[in-house]
């Protein structure tokens, strides 16, 4: 949940950015600055999206409790 | 008198006749098959159904007890043309026959339809498909809840495609029935506690391919009502084919497969990827804009800088072409110089010592010297001499010197 906030203050960030910069009212040194920013917020939120970090879990409910399992996938591409 | 008397034979107490009616209705008729249209339905407190079926003739009464009607599909209303299946039956309290209800069908449609048809108009009504109660889905969601079965090729298929399309995202399978008579209640209940549970964005409803009678939980109103109170988007996934379920019109989207599900959270990871990249490029844009502007201006100004240089060279020009005109006007200055000076010298010509001699006078020279004579003492008796005349010269002998001539008295 960390990471999915991040991203979307980055994303926002990065939006902010861009319309910083295309309104063309930043000076040299600021716009260079915020390139280097936005191209890092555009390169990091990239790679949230490129990361192979898939969990795959089962809730289920014992007792009224619920319970985190592990799902078995191992079937999974088969079909 | 004497026909009275004869009908004065028996005489029946009401309920004696009422129970001789009902003896022979209900033994001569008994089970029937009934068609008809339902008019006047309510429903009694404790849950029996009481209506009348007519048709353009003739009207009878009908009840349907809480036994009988509990499990049924669809909610009779008037209006309805159904087949019924009952005995008939004499109330006596009201001295009223009636059919008593066992079973009941529309007629035309099935059951499952109608009710299909009825549960939609009545949620429709109360406004659970309304686009005003649609919940966004997440810019992008990184944790899925899927409600289904966890054996079911549903689950396979939306796993494939994450794997392959958005391999960021976590899934949390809450597994249920999806068919029978509990997977409603499963349901519900799955989608209430994903809700719970939190931390998962969105919710995808979903169960493979099936018969409207596989399908039928995804019709139940309690599903519809549990879609349509989860705090996170629903999305519904139910069946292979073009088979809408209440559920499909409730949830916040729907698609027609699982598949189709999954693929919905890949086209949004691909479509902030193109985000993205659009934003990098309006990065790089307006960096180089912006320094191809400062450029231009840096010209500009550079181009400001060097106009007093500029302005020397003109000033040079100007000199320059001061200094031609100054040659110019130099030596037109000479030439005036030169001409006053050529008039000069004629009028010199004119007081020449040669000019006095056109007035007469003349000039001795001593010879051979040439020495000019100024005075009788250089020269002496026998020196020749050369005069010169106005015009032309003669030479002559002295003959005498007289010293001092204006001295002596001339």
């Amino acid at each position: 949940m960390k990471e999915k906030t991040v991203f979307e203050e980055d994303l926002k960030k990065l939006q902010k950015i861009v319309e910083e910069l295309s309104g063309g009212k930043v000076t040299l040194g600021e716009s260079l600055k915020k390139y280097e920013e936005g191209v890092r917020l555009a390169k990091s939120c990239s790679q949230v999206l490129a990361e192979a970090q898939r969990k795959v879990e089962l809730l289920m409910k014992k007792d009224g409790k619920f319970d985190l399992g592990k799902f078995d996938d191992s079937g999974e591409g088969q079909e | 008198m004497q026909k009275i008397s004869k009908l004065e034979k028996h005489i029946y107490s009401v309920s004696e006749i009422t129970q001789a009616i009902k003896g022979l209705l209900e033994d001569k008729i008994g089970e029937v098959w009934l068609e008809g249209e339902i008019s006047n339905f309510s429903v009694g407190p404790n849950g029996h159904f009481y209506f009348s079926l007519k048709d353009q003739n003739a009207i009878i009464k009908a009840a349907m007890f809480v036994y009988a009607n509990k499990g049924l599909k669809f909610k009779p209303d008037n209006g309805l043309k159904v087949i019924c299946f009952g005995r008939i039956n004499v109330y006596a309290p009201y001295g009223q026959y009636q059919i008593i209800v066992e079973r009941i069908e529309p007629k035309g449609v099935g059951a499952r339809q109608l009710a299909f048809e009825q549960l939609k108009k009545k949620l429709e009504q109360e406004g659970l498909f309304d686009q005003a109660h649609k919940k966004p889905l997440p810019l992008l969601p990184f944790s899925v809840g899927i409600v289904t079965s966890a054996k079911g090729a549903a689950v396979r298929d939306i796993l494939q495609i994450l794997k392959k399309g958005a391999s960021f995202v976590d899934v949390l399978i809450r597994p249920v029935r999806v068919q029978g008579e509990l997977a409603a209640a499963e349901i519900c209940a799955a989608v209430e506690e994903l809700n719970h549970f939190g931390k998962s964005d969105l919710i995808i409803v979903s169960r493979g391919g099936g018969s409207t009678e596989d399908l039928w939980a995804f019709n139940e109103e309690i599903v519809a009502r549990a879609i349509y109170n989860s705090a996170l988007p629903v999305i519904s996934a139910v069946g292979h084919q073009i088979n809408t379920t209440i559920a499909d019109l409730v949830a916040d989207i729907f698609v027609e497969t699982p598949t189709a599900a999954a693929k919905i959270i890949v086209d949004k990871k691909n479509a902030l990827i193109a985000e993205l990249a659009a934003a990098k490029h309006e990065l790089d844009f307006s960096v180089t804009e912006l320094i191809s502007g400062l450029e231009n201006r840096l010209t500009g100004l550079t181009h400001m800088l060097k106009s007093p240089a500029d302005r020397l060279q003109e000033k040079q020009q100007f000199l320059d072409e001061l200094f031609s005109g100054l040659n110019y006007n130099m030596r037109h200055a000479l030439e005036l110089a030169g001409e006053r000076s050529h008039s000069l010298i004629e009028r010199l010509g004119t007081l020449s010592p040669l000019s006095i001699l056109s007035r007469g006078y003349s000039l001795s020279m001593l010879m051979p010297q040439g020495e000019v004579i100024k005075e009788a003492g250089q020269i002496k008796p026998g020196d020749r001499l050369k005069t010169v005349l106005h015009k032309g010269s003669f030479t002559s002998l002295v003959q005498e010197v007289l010293k001092d001539e204006r001295e002596n008295g001339i």
